[in-house]
């Protein structure tokens, strides 16, 4: 019987991101595990590691773990990927629910200068840093795609989208990045 | 663009991250096998389409994902006020009804 070799590729492989040296740069973020986790942010208490932040639109970092308001009673979790039963169990047993999104989406770095400009190509909301500064982060749109967007940093975001999704928003920003004058 | 303010998020968003919901407060029949045809037809498709306000509702469904209510003024397509979906439609001051 023949060997069978599996390996995990991402969807990204074979995609050329788009970057210009010194302007702006997209990566594919490291691999993550995720989870939505919906109910009372009190529940999970400590259990996460990071109290889950309740002012709309925040994100609360620590190490690899983050926790991303999406709504009211909605959370984004990420942590490293290895540690993806670590947190199921913190949640277990609890009234709430979290589902394991971590294969649903990929993360993307976006980052340089022009950033911000980048993004705007296909994301109507004013990513001019005193309107949204760093830690904020929301589900959007891009294009035709909807995004998660986080601003890590005055010149980086990080951005979650559909898997499926990958090769239409790669291919919207390589057309996007031939706007970006400099 | 329209900017639409969401209750959830506090902030005004883009049109765009928004669906239409139809009319607001439309209260379903407690008990739907004591309701007589016509009014169970009333309740199912008749709706008030006024020229000027219209509570409304609306959900952000490209960002919190919540659903709200909002006045919109229809002949000049104003978003005059939103609110949180479970809580009573709020007066408007004159100034605010003629759409200014
Ligand atoms: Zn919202």
């Amino acid at each position: 019987m023949a060997d069978r070799i599996v390996g995990r590729r991402s969807v990204l492989d074979g995609l050329v991101l788009p970057a210009r040296n010194g302007i702006v740069s997209v990566i594919e973020a490291t691999p993550a595990a995720r989870f939505i986790y919906r109910g009372d942010p009190g529940l999970i208490g400590d259990a996460f590691g990071i109290a889950l932040p309740t002012t709309p639109m925040q994100a609360r970092a620590s190490g690899a773990r983050a926790a991303l308001w999406l709504g009211p009673d909605e959370w984004l979790l990420l942590a490293a990927a290895s540690e993806a039963t670590t947190v199921a169990a913190a949640v277990a047993g609890k009234p709430a629910a979290l589902v394991d999104v971590g294969h649903r989406q990929v993360g993307l770095s976006v980052s340089g200068p022009r950033a911000a400009a980048l993004l705007n190509a296909g994301c109507p909301l004013d990513l001019d840093e005193a309107e949204f500064p760093v830690g904020m982060c929301t589900r959007t749109i891009l294009a035709k795609a909807e995004i998660v967007l986080w601003r890590t940093a005055s010149d980086a975001f990080r951005m979650e989208i559909a898997r499926s999704f990958a090769p239409y928003v790669v291919a919207f920003l390589v057309e996007a990045l031939h706007g970006i004058d400099r | 663009m329209l900017l639409i303010h969401c209750p959830y998020c506090r902030m005004a968003r883009p049109e765009s991250e928004f669906r239409y919901g139809g009319e607001a407060h439309v209260v379903r029949p407690a008990e739907p096998a004591n309701v007589s045809d016509a009014d169970w037809a009333a309740f199912l498709y008749m709706r008030a389409n006024p020229k000027g306000i219209h509570a409304e509702r609306w959900r952000h469904v490209h960002g919190c994902g919540r659903f709200f209510n909002a006045l919109r003024n229809t002949v000049t397509d104003q978003i005059l006020r939103t609110y949180p979906a479970g809580t009573p439609q709020p007066a408007l001051d004159a100034h605010a009804e003629d759409g200014r």
